[in-house]
Protein backbone atom coordinates (compact mmCIF):
# COMPACT_ATOMS: atom_id res chain seq x y z
CA UNK A 1 0.00 0.00 0.00
CA UNK A 2 1.33 3.08 -0.72
CA UNK A 3 2.26 5.99 1.98
CA UNK A 4 -0.65 7.64 2.91
CA UNK A 5 1.03 10.46 4.65
CA UNK A 6 2.87 11.50 1.93
CA UNK A 7 2.28 15.08 0.23
CA UNK A 8 3.92 18.16 -1.67
CA UNK A 9 4.24 21.45 -0.49
CA UNK A 10 4.99 23.90 -3.33
CA UNK A 11 5.94 20.91 -5.15
CA UNK A 12 8.36 19.92 -2.71
CA UNK A 13 7.78 15.71 -1.95
CA UNK A 14 7.23 14.99 1.94
CA UNK A 15 7.21 11.79 2.96
CA UNK A 16 4.59 12.72 5.87
CA UNK A 17 3.06 16.52 6.85
CA UNK A 18 5.22 16.24 10.48
CA UNK A 19 8.37 18.75 10.58
CA UNK A 20 10.01 20.02 13.61
CA UNK A 21 9.95 24.20 14.40
CA UNK A 22 13.30 25.95 13.97
CA UNK A 23 14.27 26.81 17.10
CA UNK A 24 13.13 23.98 19.14
CA UNK A 25 15.06 21.17 16.89
CA UNK A 26 18.62 22.78 16.84
CA UNK A 27 20.15 21.18 13.34
CA UNK A 28 18.84 17.97 14.32
CA UNK A 29 21.97 16.24 16.27
CA UNK A 30 20.44 16.23 19.92
CA UNK A 31 17.54 14.61 18.74
CA UNK A 32 19.28 12.10 16.51
CA UNK A 33 20.20 10.18 19.43
CA UNK A 34 16.38 9.26 19.99
CA UNK A 35 15.02 8.31 16.48
CA UNK A 36 15.72 8.22 12.50
CA UNK A 37 15.44 11.41 11.37
CA UNK A 38 14.50 10.24 8.59
CA UNK A 39 11.39 9.28 9.97
CA UNK A 40 10.14 13.22 9.72
CA UNK A 41 8.49 14.91 6.79
CA UNK A 42 10.95 17.57 7.19
CA UNK A 43 13.14 19.52 10.35
CA UNK A 44 13.42 23.41 10.39
CA UNK A 45 17.27 24.60 11.51
CA UNK A 46 17.69 26.86 14.42
CA UNK A 47 17.10 30.12 12.70
CA UNK A 48 20.08 31.37 10.71
CA UNK A 49 21.93 35.22 10.38
CA UNK A 50 24.58 36.02 8.67
CA UNK A 51 26.85 36.37 11.27
CA UNK A 52 27.25 34.40 13.79
CA UNK A 53 24.92 35.41 17.62
CA UNK A 54 25.61 34.66 20.66
CA UNK A 55 21.85 35.08 21.83
CA UNK A 56 20.09 37.44 24.42
CA UNK A 57 21.87 37.55 27.74
CA UNK A 58 20.18 37.00 31.12
CA UNK A 59 17.12 34.66 31.90
CA UNK A 60 15.93 33.22 28.61
CA UNK A 61 13.03 30.97 29.70
CA UNK A 62 9.91 30.99 31.52
CA UNK A 63 7.29 28.44 32.15
CA UNK A 64 3.34 29.42 32.28
CA UNK A 65 0.38 26.99 32.36
CA UNK A 66 0.78 25.35 29.21
CA UNK A 67 3.50 27.40 27.72
CA UNK A 68 6.82 28.47 27.71
CA UNK A 69 7.90 32.10 27.16
CA UNK A 70 11.25 32.43 25.42
CA UNK A 71 13.83 34.66 24.70
CA UNK A 72 16.42 33.29 22.91
CA UNK A 73 17.39 36.20 20.71
CA UNK A 74 18.57 33.75 17.43
CA UNK A 75 21.92 31.79 19.13
CA UNK A 76 23.57 30.27 15.95
CA UNK A 77 26.70 29.57 14.05
CA UNK A 78 25.63 31.87 11.09
CA UNK A 79 25.27 31.20 7.63
CA UNK A 80 28.77 30.29 6.73
CA UNK A 81 29.13 27.49 9.28
CA UNK A 82 25.75 25.92 8.29
CA UNK A 83 26.74 26.11 4.62
CA UNK A 84 30.39 24.22 5.09
CA UNK A 85 29.83 22.51 8.29
CA UNK A 86 26.02 21.28 8.71
CA UNK A 87 24.81 21.34 5.46
CA UNK A 88 26.94 18.09 4.77
CA UNK A 89 25.49 16.29 7.15
CA UNK A 90 22.03 17.59 6.71
CA UNK A 91 21.78 17.05 3.17
CA UNK A 92 22.43 12.86 3.67
CA UNK A 93 19.08 12.92 5.43
CA UNK A 94 16.08 12.44 2.82
CA UNK A 95 14.17 14.14 5.57
CA UNK A 96 13.22 17.81 4.09
CA UNK A 97 15.24 20.10 5.33
CA UNK A 98 13.79 23.64 5.54
CA UNK A 99 16.62 26.67 6.55
CA UNK A 100 15.68 29.26 8.47
CA UNK A 101 16.63 32.66 7.62
CA UNK A 102 16.70 35.90 9.79
CA UNK A 103 18.11 39.04 9.48
CA UNK A 104 19.05 42.32 11.34
CA UNK A 105 18.07 44.33 8.50
CA UNK A 106 17.35 43.86 4.65
CA UNK A 107 21.17 44.00 3.57
CA UNK A 108 21.64 40.95 5.55
CA UNK A 109 18.81 38.75 4.97
CA UNK A 110 19.61 38.95 1.56
CA UNK A 111 23.16 38.23 1.76
CA UNK A 112 22.62 35.42 4.06
CA UNK A 113 20.23 34.06 1.24
CA UNK A 114 22.62 34.58 -1.59
CA UNK A 115 25.14 32.36 0.84
CA UNK A 116 22.96 29.71 1.00
CA UNK A 117 22.32 29.93 -3.05
CA UNK A 118 25.83 27.58 -2.87
CA UNK A 119 23.96 24.20 -1.54
CA UNK A 120 20.53 22.54 -2.22
CA UNK A 121 18.96 23.46 0.37
CA UNK A 122 15.02 22.67 -0.70
CA UNK A 123 12.75 24.60 0.72
CA UNK A 124 14.39 28.56 2.80
CA UNK A 125 11.58 29.79 5.94
CA UNK A 126 12.22 33.65 5.47
CA UNK A 127 11.56 34.76 9.58
CA UNK A 128 9.63 37.76 9.44
CA UNK A 129 8.60 36.87 12.69
CA UNK A 130 11.23 36.84 15.59
CA UNK A 131 9.82 38.76 18.61
CA UNK A 132 13.18 38.49 20.14
CA UNK A 133 15.87 40.33 18.40
CA UNK A 134 16.48 44.40 18.93
CA UNK A 135 17.01 44.91 15.09
CA UNK A 136 15.03 43.36 11.88
CA UNK A 137 13.09 39.96 12.70
CA UNK A 138 9.52 41.00 13.41
CA UNK A 139 9.74 44.59 12.29
CA UNK A 140 9.20 42.82 8.61
CA UNK A 141 6.38 40.92 9.53
CA UNK A 142 4.01 43.70 10.91
CA UNK A 143 2.81 45.40 7.82
CA UNK A 144 2.25 43.78 4.44
CA UNK A 145 4.09 46.41 2.66
CA UNK A 146 7.09 45.62 4.33
CA UNK A 147 6.65 41.88 4.34
CA UNK A 148 5.89 42.04 0.57
CA UNK A 149 8.94 44.10 0.06
CA UNK A 150 11.44 42.24 2.04
CA UNK A 151 9.66 38.80 0.12
CA UNK A 152 10.08 40.12 -3.28
CA UNK A 153 13.43 41.41 -2.40
CA UNK A 154 14.40 36.99 -0.53
CA UNK A 155 12.62 35.57 -3.83
CA UNK A 156 14.97 37.44 -6.45
CA UNK A 157 17.96 36.82 -5.01
CA UNK A 158 17.28 33.33 -3.92
CA UNK A 159 17.41 30.48 -5.91
CA UNK A 160 15.47 28.40 -3.55
CA UNK A 161 11.65 28.53 -2.70
CA UNK A 162 10.88 30.97 -0.12
CA UNK A 163 8.26 30.21 2.53
CA UNK A 164 7.45 33.23 4.60
CA UNK A 165 7.26 32.32 8.45
CA UNK A 166 4.62 35.09 9.98
CA UNK A 167 4.02 36.56 13.05
CA UNK A 168 0.79 36.46 15.17
CA UNK A 169 1.56 39.79 16.64
CA UNK A 170 -0.23 41.70 14.12
CA UNK A 171 -3.92 43.32 13.75
CA UNK A 172 -4.68 41.39 10.30
CA UNK A 173 -2.17 38.28 9.36
CA UNK A 174 -4.70 37.97 6.11
CA UNK A 175 -3.26 41.07 4.65
CA UNK A 176 -0.03 39.94 5.33
CA UNK A 177 -0.34 36.99 4.54
CA UNK A 178 -2.02 37.45 1.24
CA UNK A 179 0.88 40.16 0.81
CA UNK A 180 3.74 37.66 0.96
CA UNK A 181 2.15 35.48 -1.75
CA UNK A 182 1.65 38.15 -4.02
CA UNK A 183 5.37 38.62 -3.71
CA UNK A 184 6.39 35.39 -4.66
CA UNK A 185 6.57 33.18 -1.46
CA UNK A 186 5.86 29.70 -2.31
CA UNK A 187 4.58 28.86 0.86
CA UNK A 188 3.12 30.26 4.64
CA UNK A 189 4.37 29.05 8.00
CA UNK A 190 2.26 30.43 10.78
CA UNK A 191 2.48 31.75 13.68
CA UNK A 192 5.76 32.26 15.43
CA UNK A 193 6.02 33.37 19.17
CA UNK A 194 3.30 35.45 20.52
CA UNK A 195 4.68 38.24 22.20
CA UNK A 196 4.40 38.02 26.13
CA UNK A 197 6.39 39.68 29.43
CA UNK A 198 6.75 38.00 32.45
CA UNK A 199 7.40 39.68 35.89
CA UNK A 200 9.29 38.25 38.76
CA UNK A 201 7.18 40.05 42.06
CA UNK A 202 9.40 38.56 44.69
CA UNK A 203 12.45 40.40 43.11
CA UNK A 204 10.48 43.65 41.78
CA UNK A 205 11.52 42.85 38.26
CA UNK A 206 10.86 42.22 34.23
CA UNK A 207 12.18 38.53 33.76
CA UNK A 208 13.88 39.19 30.55
CA UNK A 209 16.57 41.33 29.56
CA UNK A 210 14.54 42.30 26.21
CA UNK A 211 12.11 42.71 28.31
CA UNK A 212 9.19 41.39 25.85
CA UNK A 213 9.68 37.60 24.58
CA UNK A 214 7.50 35.32 23.01
CA UNK A 215 5.02 32.86 23.95
CA UNK A 216 4.88 28.89 22.78
CA UNK A 217 3.70 25.64 23.32
CA UNK A 218 -0.19 24.28 24.10
CA UNK A 219 -1.04 27.21 25.65
CA UNK A 220 -0.99 28.88 22.03
CA UNK A 221 -2.33 26.15 19.65
CA UNK A 222 -5.66 27.67 19.33
CA UNK A 223 -4.62 30.86 18.25
CA UNK A 224 -2.14 29.65 15.68
CA UNK A 225 -5.60 27.03 14.90
CA UNK A 226 -7.40 30.37 13.92
CA UNK A 227 -5.08 31.79 12.24
CA UNK A 228 -4.31 29.17 10.26
CA UNK A 229 -7.77 28.51 8.90
CA UNK A 230 -7.86 32.84 8.24
CA UNK A 231 -4.99 32.22 6.48
CA UNK A 232 -5.89 29.36 4.51
CA UNK A 233 -9.43 30.75 3.50
CA UNK A 234 -7.56 33.86 1.66
CA UNK A 235 -4.66 32.38 -0.33
CA UNK A 236 -3.48 29.81 -2.38
CA UNK A 237 -0.37 28.89 -1.50
CA UNK A 238 0.16 26.15 0.83
CA UNK A 239 0.39 26.72 4.79
CA UNK A 240 2.40 24.66 7.80
CA UNK A 241 1.00 25.17 11.00
CA UNK A 242 2.69 25.90 13.77
CA UNK A 243 1.97 26.63 16.81
CA UNK A 244 1.28 24.78 20.43
CA UNK A 245 0.98 21.12 18.61
CA UNK A 246 0.92 18.68 21.19
CA UNK A 247 -0.82 15.33 19.79
CA UNK A 248 -1.74 13.31 16.05
CA UNK A 249 -5.33 15.08 16.72
CA UNK A 250 -3.78 18.96 16.82
CA UNK A 251 -1.93 18.27 13.53
CA UNK A 252 -4.93 17.08 12.02
CA UNK A 253 -6.62 19.98 13.40
CA UNK A 254 -4.51 21.71 11.07
CA UNK A 255 -4.81 20.01 8.21
CA UNK A 256 -8.40 20.26 8.37
CA UNK A 257 -8.24 24.21 8.52
CA UNK A 258 -6.38 24.10 5.37
CA UNK A 259 -2.67 23.22 6.67
CA UNK A 260 -0.67 21.32 4.18
CA UNK A 261 2.33 20.08 6.90
CA UNK A 262 2.72 21.32 10.17
CA UNK A 263 5.45 21.77 12.49
CA UNK A 264 6.56 20.49 16.29
CA UNK A 265 8.00 22.52 18.66
CA UNK A 266 7.77 23.02 22.23
CA UNK A 267 6.44 19.52 22.75
CA UNK A 268 10.13 18.06 21.38
CA UNK A 269 11.49 19.67 25.09
CA UNK A 270 8.83 17.66 26.71
CA UNK A 271 9.31 14.43 25.31
CA UNK A 272 11.52 14.09 22.40
CA UNK A 273 9.35 11.20 20.21
CA UNK A 274 6.75 13.84 20.12
CA UNK A 275 7.02 14.45 16.18
CA UNK A 276 6.68 10.62 15.61
CA UNK A 277 4.16 9.83 17.52
CA UNK A 278 2.45 12.24 16.07
CA UNK A 279 3.64 10.73 12.60
CA UNK A 280 1.94 7.41 14.18
CA UNK A 281 -1.20 8.94 15.23
CA UNK A 282 -2.03 10.33 11.99
CA UNK A 283 -0.98 6.83 9.79
CA UNK A 284 -3.29 4.87 12.31
CA UNK A 285 -6.41 7.75 11.08
CA UNK A 286 -5.79 6.81 7.91
CA UNK A 287 -6.16 3.42 8.45
CA UNK A 288 -9.18 4.01 10.97
CA UNK A 289 -11.06 6.11 8.05
CA UNK A 290 -10.32 4.33 5.49
CA UNK A 291 -8.07 7.22 3.73
CA UNK A 292 -6.09 6.75 0.64
CA UNK A 293 -4.33 10.11 1.07
CA UNK A 294 -4.50 12.08 4.86
CA UNK A 295 -5.01 15.18 1.40
CA UNK A 296 -8.39 13.83 1.75
CA UNK A 297 -9.07 15.78 5.27
CA UNK A 298 -7.49 18.76 4.50
CA UNK A 299 -9.22 21.91 4.30
CA UNK A 300 -12.85 20.02 4.68
CA UNK A 301 -13.44 22.63 7.41
CA UNK A 302 -12.51 25.93 5.45
CA UNK B 1 8.40 4.73 32.86
CA UNK B 2 10.39 4.10 36.52
CA UNK B 3 8.76 3.37 40.08
CA UNK B 4 9.65 5.65 42.99
CA UNK B 5 10.50 3.64 45.93
CA UNK B 6 10.57 5.75 48.66
CA UNK B 7 10.26 9.43 48.74
CA UNK B 8 11.19 11.20 52.12
CA UNK B 9 11.23 14.18 54.15
CA UNK B 10 14.82 15.19 54.95
CA UNK B 11 15.26 19.07 56.24
CA UNK B 12 12.97 21.91 55.51
CA UNK B 13 12.25 21.85 51.35
CA UNK B 14 14.58 19.16 51.29
CA UNK B 15 13.38 15.45 50.07
CA UNK B 16 15.14 12.16 49.17
CA UNK B 17 13.80 10.02 46.35
CA UNK B 18 15.00 6.59 45.52
CA UNK B 19 13.77 5.26 42.17
CA UNK B 20 14.07 1.51 40.25
CA UNK B 21 16.44 2.08 37.05
CA UNK B 22 18.68 0.37 35.62
CA UNK B 23 21.60 1.95 33.52
CA UNK B 24 25.34 3.71 33.22
CA UNK B 25 24.95 6.79 35.21
CA UNK B 26 28.06 9.43 35.64
CA UNK B 27 28.02 11.60 38.68
CA UNK B 28 27.44 15.45 37.88
CA UNK B 29 24.51 14.13 35.11
CA UNK B 30 21.56 14.78 35.27
CA UNK B 31 17.91 13.48 34.65
CA UNK B 32 14.59 15.23 33.29
CA UNK B 33 11.87 14.23 35.85
CA UNK B 34 8.12 14.81 35.88
CA UNK B 35 5.73 12.81 37.80
CA UNK B 36 2.79 14.70 36.17
CA UNK B 37 1.14 14.89 32.36
CA UNK B 38 0.43 17.78 31.75
CA UNK B 39 1.03 20.57 34.21
CA UNK B 40 3.78 22.27 35.10
CA UNK B 41 4.84 21.73 30.80
CA UNK B 42 8.06 20.96 31.54
CA UNK B 43 9.82 18.70 33.04
CA UNK B 44 12.36 19.52 35.96
CA UNK B 45 16.26 18.79 35.62
CA UNK B 46 17.62 16.87 38.71
CA UNK B 47 21.28 15.72 39.05
CA UNK B 48 21.93 12.21 40.48
CA UNK B 49 22.40 12.10 44.27
CA UNK B 50 23.26 8.15 44.35
CA UNK B 51 23.16 5.32 42.12
CA UNK B 52 23.71 1.84 43.44
CA UNK B 53 22.04 -1.50 42.42
CA UNK B 54 19.62 -0.68 40.36
CA UNK B 55 18.00 2.32 42.70
CA UNK B 56 19.09 5.84 41.39
CA UNK B 57 18.54 8.17 43.89
CA UNK B 58 17.76 12.02 43.91
CA UNK B 59 18.17 14.57 46.69
CA UNK B 60 15.89 17.76 45.53
CA UNK B 61 15.21 20.69 46.98
CA UNK B 62 11.24 22.26 47.04
CA UNK B 63 11.34 25.53 44.86
CA UNK B 64 8.25 25.72 42.43
CA UNK B 65 5.40 23.68 41.39
CA UNK B 66 6.80 20.78 39.70
CA UNK B 67 9.51 20.20 42.53
CA UNK B 68 6.29 20.05 45.15
CA UNK B 69 4.45 17.89 42.98
CA UNK B 70 7.48 15.72 43.26
CA UNK B 71 7.69 15.72 47.08
CA UNK B 72 4.37 14.62 46.99
CA UNK B 73 4.57 11.70 45.20
CA UNK B 74 4.24 8.61 46.80
CA UNK B 75 6.46 5.11 46.85
CA UNK B 76 5.12 2.64 44.26
CA UNK B 77 3.74 5.86 41.61
CA UNK B 78 5.33 6.56 38.69
CA UNK B 79 7.76 8.75 37.33
CA UNK B 80 8.97 9.87 34.16
CA UNK B 81 12.84 9.39 33.87
CA UNK B 82 14.44 11.11 30.69
CA UNK B 83 18.38 10.95 30.82
CA UNK B 84 20.90 10.41 31.66
CA UNK B 85 21.86 13.92 30.42
CA UNK B 86 25.09 15.48 30.86
CA UNK B 87 28.43 15.42 31.02
CA UNK B 88 29.70 14.76 34.87
CA UNK B 89 32.82 15.39 37.16
CA UNK B 90 36.08 13.73 35.71
CA UNK B 91 37.56 11.12 38.26
CA UNK B 92 41.00 10.48 37.85
CA UNK B 93 43.45 8.95 40.34
CA UNK B 94 43.83 12.16 42.41
CA UNK B 95 42.79 13.42 45.98
CA UNK B 96 39.84 15.21 45.81
CA UNK B 97 37.95 18.56 47.55
CA UNK B 98 34.48 19.01 46.85
CA UNK B 99 32.65 22.39 48.74
CA UNK B 100 29.04 22.11 48.30
CA UNK B 101 26.65 24.45 48.97
CA UNK B 102 22.67 23.99 50.35
CA UNK B 103 21.07 21.91 47.30
CA UNK B 104 24.56 21.50 45.42
CA UNK B 105 25.60 18.97 47.84
CA UNK B 106 23.31 16.34 45.92
CA UNK B 107 25.84 15.97 42.94
CA UNK B 108 28.51 15.60 44.98
CA UNK B 109 27.97 12.71 47.06
CA UNK B 110 27.68 10.57 44.05
CA UNK B 111 31.20 11.36 42.58
CA UNK B 112 32.44 11.50 46.26
CA UNK B 113 31.37 7.09 46.81
CA UNK B 114 32.71 7.15 43.33
CA UNK B 115 36.06 8.51 43.91
CA UNK B 116 36.46 6.74 46.81
CA UNK B 117 35.30 3.35 45.27
CA UNK B 118 37.56 4.05 42.50
CA UNK B 119 40.70 4.97 44.59
CA UNK B 120 40.34 4.35 48.49
CA UNK B 121 43.97 5.53 49.50
CA UNK B 122 43.77 8.81 47.40
CA UNK B 123 42.22 11.57 50.40
CA UNK B 124 38.78 13.38 49.88
CA UNK B 125 38.53 16.42 51.91
CA UNK B 126 34.61 17.55 51.96
CA UNK B 127 33.35 20.87 53.19
CA UNK B 128 29.27 21.67 53.34
CA UNK B 129 27.96 25.03 53.58
CA UNK B 130 23.88 25.39 54.64
CA UNK B 131 22.52 28.60 55.14
CA UNK B 132 20.05 27.30 58.21
CA UNK B 133 20.19 23.45 58.43
CA UNK B 134 22.66 21.44 57.63
CA UNK B 135 21.70 17.34 56.07
CA UNK B 136 23.18 14.39 54.98
CA UNK B 137 25.98 15.44 56.56
CA UNK B 138 26.51 11.62 57.74
CA UNK B 139 26.04 10.46 54.68
CA UNK B 140 29.60 12.35 53.95
CA UNK B 141 31.39 11.71 56.72
CA UNK B 142 30.61 7.72 56.18
CA UNK B 143 32.87 8.15 52.69
CA UNK B 144 34.90 11.20 52.99
CA UNK B 145 38.73 11.68 55.01
CA UNK B 146 37.00 14.88 56.38
CA UNK B 147 34.12 16.86 56.50
CA UNK B 148 34.02 20.40 57.63
CA UNK B 149 30.90 21.99 58.17
CA UNK B 150 29.41 25.43 58.40
CA UNK B 151 26.11 26.97 58.36
CA UNK B 152 25.31 30.77 58.07
CA UNK B 153 28.19 31.67 57.01
CA UNK B 154 30.27 31.49 54.24
CA UNK B 155 31.76 27.79 53.67
CA UNK B 156 34.58 29.23 50.98
CA UNK B 157 36.45 31.07 53.95
CA UNK B 158 37.17 27.06 55.53
CA UNK B 159 38.10 25.78 52.18
CA UNK B 160 41.87 24.58 51.77
CA UNK B 161 43.52 23.07 49.31
CA UNK B 162 46.79 21.41 48.65
CA UNK B 163 49.01 21.52 45.29
CA UNK B 164 47.51 18.83 43.07
CA UNK B 165 44.24 18.45 45.14
CA UNK B 166 40.81 18.42 41.91
CA UNK B 167 37.70 20.59 43.13
CA UNK B 168 34.69 19.57 42.49
CA UNK B 169 31.85 21.99 43.33
CA UNK B 170 28.27 22.77 43.03
CA UNK B 171 26.22 25.37 45.26
CA UNK B 172 24.78 28.87 44.75
CA UNK B 173 27.33 30.54 41.55
CA UNK B 174 27.96 33.23 44.19
CA UNK B 175 30.10 30.73 45.92
CA UNK B 176 31.44 28.94 43.02
CA UNK B 177 32.48 32.00 41.73
CA UNK B 178 34.27 32.95 45.23
CA UNK B 179 36.01 29.44 45.60
CA UNK B 180 37.60 29.48 41.85
CA UNK B 181 39.08 33.15 42.86
CA UNK B 182 40.45 32.15 45.65
CA UNK B 183 42.00 28.30 44.64
CA UNK B 184 45.17 28.51 42.83
CA UNK B 185 45.24 28.48 39.18
CA UNK B 186 47.18 25.03 39.63
CA UNK B 187 44.73 23.37 40.76
CA UNK B 188 41.89 21.92 38.55
CA UNK B 189 38.43 22.98 39.70
CA UNK B 190 35.33 21.35 37.94
CA UNK B 191 31.93 23.34 38.58
CA UNK B 192 28.43 21.89 38.10
CA UNK B 193 26.70 25.02 37.11
CA UNK B 194 22.37 25.14 37.17
CA UNK B 195 19.87 27.23 34.76
CA UNK B 196 16.14 26.93 34.01
CA UNK B 197 15.99 24.45 31.24
CA UNK B 198 13.57 23.54 28.88
CA UNK B 199 14.90 20.45 26.46
CA UNK B 200 17.86 19.15 28.54
CA UNK B 201 19.11 17.89 25.81
CA UNK B 202 20.81 21.15 24.17
CA UNK B 203 18.33 21.85 21.23
CA UNK B 204 16.46 24.82 22.98
CA UNK B 205 19.27 26.71 23.76
CA UNK B 206 17.60 28.36 26.84
CA UNK B 207 20.72 27.15 29.24
CA UNK B 208 22.93 28.73 26.94
CA UNK B 209 25.56 31.20 28.23
CA UNK B 210 28.25 33.26 28.17
CA UNK B 211 31.79 31.31 28.65
CA UNK B 212 34.86 32.67 29.65
CA UNK B 213 36.32 32.14 26.30
CA UNK B 214 33.64 34.38 24.58
CA UNK B 215 32.13 31.30 23.16
CA UNK B 216 28.48 30.28 24.41
CA UNK B 217 28.21 26.98 26.35
CA UNK B 218 24.86 25.01 26.80
CA UNK B 219 24.60 23.98 30.44
CA UNK B 220 22.67 20.83 29.60
CA UNK B 221 24.90 19.68 26.99
CA UNK B 222 28.53 20.83 27.44
CA UNK B 223 27.79 20.93 30.89
CA UNK B 224 26.58 20.86 33.76
CA UNK B 225 29.93 19.74 34.62
CA UNK B 226 32.57 22.40 33.19
CA UNK B 227 36.63 22.92 33.97
CA UNK B 228 36.44 26.24 35.66
CA UNK B 229 38.51 27.77 32.90
CA UNK B 230 35.19 27.02 30.32
CA UNK B 231 33.41 29.13 32.58
CA UNK B 232 35.83 32.18 34.60
CA UNK B 233 37.95 33.98 32.93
Amino acid sequence: MSNPLATTFAGIPFKNPVTTASGTFGFGDEYANFYDLTELGGLCTKGLTLEPRLGNKGQRLYETPSGLINSIGLENPGIDHFVERIWPHLKTLPSVTIANVSGSDENSYLEALRRLNAIDVPLIELNISCPNVKAGGMAYGTSPDSAANLTAKAVAVSRHPIMVKLTPNVSDIVSIAKACEEAGAVGLSLINTIQAMAVDVHQKKIVFDNIYAGLSGPAVFPIALRMVHQVCKAVDIPVMGVGGIATWEDALAMMMVGATCIQVGVMNFIDPYRPIKIIEGLKNYCEEEGLKSIEEIRGILL
Amino acid sequence: MAIILSNEYVATDIYHMKVAYTGNVAPGQFFMVRTWLKEPLLSRPLSVFNYNEDVIEFLYQKVGEGTRLLKNAKAGERIELQGPYGQGFPITRSNYVAVGGGIGIAPLYFACKRIKDKYPRKHLTVYLGFSDQPYMVEAFEKIADDVHVDVGGRITDLVQVSKDDVVITCGPEIMMAALCRQIPEENTVYVSLEEHMACGVGACLGCSREGAQGKNVRICKDGPVFNREVIYR
